[in-house]
């Protein structure tokens, strides 16, 4: 028997290509989200309501990722910014290098801020860097205040948290403090928002926060 | 309809593709039927379940020249140490706080590996493995 000592990262063709996704987001001074939550969270509305208040002031994209359709991208579209659909076609998540063939189809000259809208799913996306500066995770107050200790990996590996849908707080049997408590405990840096698409709620902060990043997502 | 096991299934059969492809770059490409062992180290908490990630291997690799490769997991586990009182824990319930003091001010130590380790191949001399 011989042995060949290997030592090396599984994801380590993702993590190189994120990097050079990184490095072209740094050189052209765009502010990268990744956009992760399990599906019907609303990523999309918050996307919607972010271009609704940023587009006037801001140059924005956005790339959408999604199992089987475009009709997250056709709903961004009408906020009449620059969109890209992956169609990942049964994949769970996207990786590096979709998001690097994306940007083939994107003028990244003069853009503030690209938004990467990921799929719908709290597992893999957390391992799979895009080159991202922020990795925003977000928990709508119906899937219920113990989804960060179910999902760990995913709230440890993101820097931001949205608490949406919390006009529904009332009807739903969400704890809201119990939820914040739980996401802190994974990961105690977690920036978090607390917003109603419906009623715009906690849309301004958010928007507020954002305008004053910059590339390395400081 | 998809269901989450297949998904699941998607997810790991990249993860395999992914090995498969490090292991052919490590070996010579006339040392690819002695390849028996593949030895991977799988953290707890990188989303990726063993009993699948060793199905989709076992499909992928009976394409190749690598069919009696064997693909050994090990799972290592989530274990974190408490920046305020310095002690060392495994965690098994997800419960991210220090058992000892309670704190919630964690470092963590093992959890998150992905890795291919070593790959193990027979000589010429032993035929019978």
């Amino acid at each position: 028997m011989s042995v060949i000592t290997v030592e090396r990262k599984i994801l380590e063709k993702n993590e190189q290509i994120a990097k050079r996704n990184r490095d072209l987001f740094q050189e052209q001074g765009i502010v990268v989200l990744n956009f992760v939550s399990s599906p019907g969270a609303g990523k999309t509305s918050i996307l919607e309501k972010t271009l609704q208040e940023l587009r006037g002031s801001l140059k924005i994209a956005v790339i959408e990722g999604d199992v089987q359709t475009d009709l997250d991208a056709q709903r961004v579209a009408r906020y009449e910014v620059p969109v890209v659909q992956i169609v990942t076609l049964g994949g769970c998540h996207l990786e590096a290098k979709l998001v690097q063939d994306a940007l083939q189809n994107l003028d990244l000259n003069g853009l503030d801020l690209l938004f990467i809208e990921n799929v719908g799913n709290l597992v893999c996306p957390a391992n799979y860097d895009l080159g991202e500066a922020i990795k925003v995770v977000v928990l709508s107050t119906t899937e219920g205040d113990d989804k960060p200790l179910k999902y760990p990996g995913m709230f440890l590996n993101s820097s931001v948290l949205i608490i949406n849908k919390i006009d529904l707080i009332p009807y739903v049997n969400c704890n809201l403090s119990a939820m914040k408590k739980n996401a802190l405990q994974i990961n105690p840096s977690l920036r978090i928002f607390e917003v109603s698409c419906f009623t715009e709620a906690g849309i301004p902060e958010w928007c507020t926060w954002l305008r004053k990043k910059d590339v390395s997502g400081q | 309809m998809i269901s989450i096991e297949q998904v699941a299934a998607m997810h790991e059969l990249g993860i395999a593709q992914n090995v498969l492809q490090i292991v052919q770059q490590s070996v010579p490409e006339k040392s690819a039927a002695d390849v028996r062992s593949i030895r991977v180290r799988v953290g707890r908490l990188s989303g990726v379940v063993a009993d699948s990630l060793e199905f989709c291997f076992s499909a992928i690799v009976s394409q190749t020249d690598m069919q009696r490769a064997n693909l050994e997991i090990e799972s290592v586990p989530i274990i974190s140490e408490c920046q305020d009182c310095l002690q060392r824990f495994q965690m098994d319930d997800l419960g991210f706080f220090c058992p000892n003091c309670k704190s919630t001010n964690l470092r963590l130590i093992s959890g998150r590996e992905l890795e291919v380790v070593e790959i193990v191949l027979a000589d010429e001399g032993d035929e019978a493995l």
